[in-house]
């Protein structure tokens, strides 16, 4: 109990002083999080439209695969990432590996699969009958998916809140792919995961608070952007 | 009314793509793949600082147990290794992966246990015969099992005590020094812990458990510094890494080696190797 206590006044002392080192931290998690769930919700959005919305071969199996994705573990995205960014793999001249850059990337594999299951969960629940009217009155495919996409933005946005908490709250491949450089690519999670190695329980849970604090922030803004 | 909904979502988006970009800027960055000890005693936060200034580059430290750290190096993915396991070490340079070693500091390493001293190690006088008391005890013993220095250097105590650790007393954590030495505190085990790390946590509060084995010869814990070999990997900064080389091994970076963790510890956490006579 008295970690947790100390946990606390630690957090609100960081918070309140604006601890740079801390700011800085919560402002690269924010950064490669946040990049990561637009660039998932760009594809998997637009994946999940496709997939609901058309009949082909496998469109089950395909299904099934985007739901199983939905339990990658996120150590194992980010030895897979890491085999190909390392200099010896296939993409490894380009000089990714422990970037701000590779750790987007390794979110973003993260977070599409839950976009791309919860677009088609979404779509597939909603009448049918939005996309053949919208049709009807003479709406181009553009149109028509803008206007099936819009009806249901509700659910839609629940994806790429879920997309975002997946990520914000991922250690095992920003680790990874990342390195946890101090002042470059150490985010939240892996400051936590630091600093419990260092014995250093009090300030891990301010950390792992400050980490809730910011979850709480983003919900919010996304939420008054769904009731519009 | 839903293309201004689908019109604050597009400015959203771009005010937040925006905001994001500067994440994806580069500077010049140098990359040190480094042991956990040498980051999280904190002797890196004033040993890299000046050479950064001085040149105005980042080193970016990767710290991962020594055979990570060497494999990152033996992948070209890092520039530089400080490391503490001098047989891996030679075999890095041997194999053609690293150039231009140099001594940089040592420590030693002490064995750590529960007051009561359940194996009486305080007793013997060589570490061959500490191991083999705990092991014929069959006391608690915390291996890291994680292929750092730490553990390499308690393999090559082992195997030079003549006994093969197995069974329910022998702990194989595969963690870091840090979780080592909270559950040797928590578990009331044995382990093999390097000084630095464990003065910074007898020190600082995080544990209560006695230094009850030290100075064997055999315990002596050097690292070294080695730069990538430019011929196996021609991308690696190698003018980067020998100035940084430079650094460490010159009057200014030994004297701040001997002088870290003197006003808090009450004692150096290393000892600097690099010059004939420092101070």
């Amino acid at each position: 109990m008295e970690y947790i206590w100390k946990g606390i006044q630690e957090a609100i002392v960081l918070i309140i002083s604006l601890d740079a080192e801390v700011f800085s931290t919560v402002l690269l998690s924010l950064r490669i999080s946040l990049t990561a769930t637009l660039l998932a919700s760009a594809v998997g959005i637009a994946m999940g439209f496709v997939i609901s919305t058309h009949e082909f071969p496998f469109k089950r199996p395909t299904i099934t695969f985007f739901n199983t994705l939905l339990s990658l573990p996120t150590v194992v995205v980010g030895l897979f990432l890491y085999s190909l960014l390392s200099k010896q793999g296939p993409i490894g001249p380009l000089g990714l590996l422990f970037t701000p850059t590779a750790m987007v990337i390794g979110q973003f594999v993260l977070a599409t699969p839950i976009i791309v299951a919860l677009t088609i969960s979404a779509i597939q629940s909603m009448d049918p009958r939005v996309k053949s009217t919208a049709m009807t009155l003479g709406a181009g495919p553009v149109r028509t998916a803008l206007t099936v996409l819009t009806e249901a933005r509700f659910a839609l946005m629940a994806a790429v809140i879920a997309g975002f908490g997946r990520v914000i709250a991922e250690v095992g491949s920003a680790m990874m792919v990342g390195g946890n450089i101090r002042g470059f690519t150490r985010t939240l999670t892996t400051a936590i995961s630091l600093e419990t190695s260092k014995g250093e329980i009090e300030l891990s849970l301010a950390l792992g608070m400050i980490l809730l604090f910011i979850a709480l922030v983003v919900s919010i803004i996304l939420n008054r952007l769904q009731q519009r | 009314m839903r293309y201004k909904v689908i019109g604050k979502i597009t400015f959203f988006v771009f005010t937040l793509i925006v905001i994001l970009s500067p994440a994806l800027f580069a500077d010049e960055r140098v990359k040190l793949s480094t042991t956990t000890s040498t980051e999280n005693s904190g002797l890196l936060y004033e040993l890299l600082p000046p050479f950064e200034k001085m040149f105005n580059l980042k080193v970016d430290v990767v710290a991962v147990g020594t055979g990570k750290a060497l494999k990152l190096g033996e992948n070209g993915d890092a520039d530089i290794v400080l490391v503490h396991a001098r047989n891996l070490e030679d075999k890095f340079v041997a194999n053609g992966y690293g150039v231009n070693r140099r001594d940089v500091m040592h420590n030693d390493f002490v064995i750590i246990g529960p007051s009561n001293d359940p194996a009486g190690i305080t007793k013997v006088k060589t570490a061959d015969d500490a191991l083999k008391s705990i092991a014929t005890k069959k006391a608690s013993f915390v291996s890291r099992g994680d292929k750092s220095g730490t553990h390499n250097k308690e393999l090559s105590l082992w195997k030079k005590a003549k006994v093969q650790p197995s069974g329910s007393w022998y702990i194989e954590s595969g963690r870091g020094m840090g979780e080592v030495l909270i559950m040797s505190h928590e578990k009331g085990a044995y382990a093999l812990t390097d000084r630095g790390t464990y003065l910074a946590f007898q020190k600082g509060g995080k544990i209560n458990v006695p230094i009850l084995f030290e100075g064997d010869p055999s315990l002596f814990n050097p690292y070294g510094i080695i730069a990538v070999n430019p011929d196996r990997h021609p991308h690696v900064k190698y003018v980067h890494a020998m100035a940084l080389i430079g650094w460490v091994t010159s009057q200014q970076g030994q004297r701040i080696i001997a002088e870290f963790g003197k006003a808090k510890f009450g004692a150096p956490l290393f000892y600097p190797d690099a010059l004939p006579n420092p101070k």
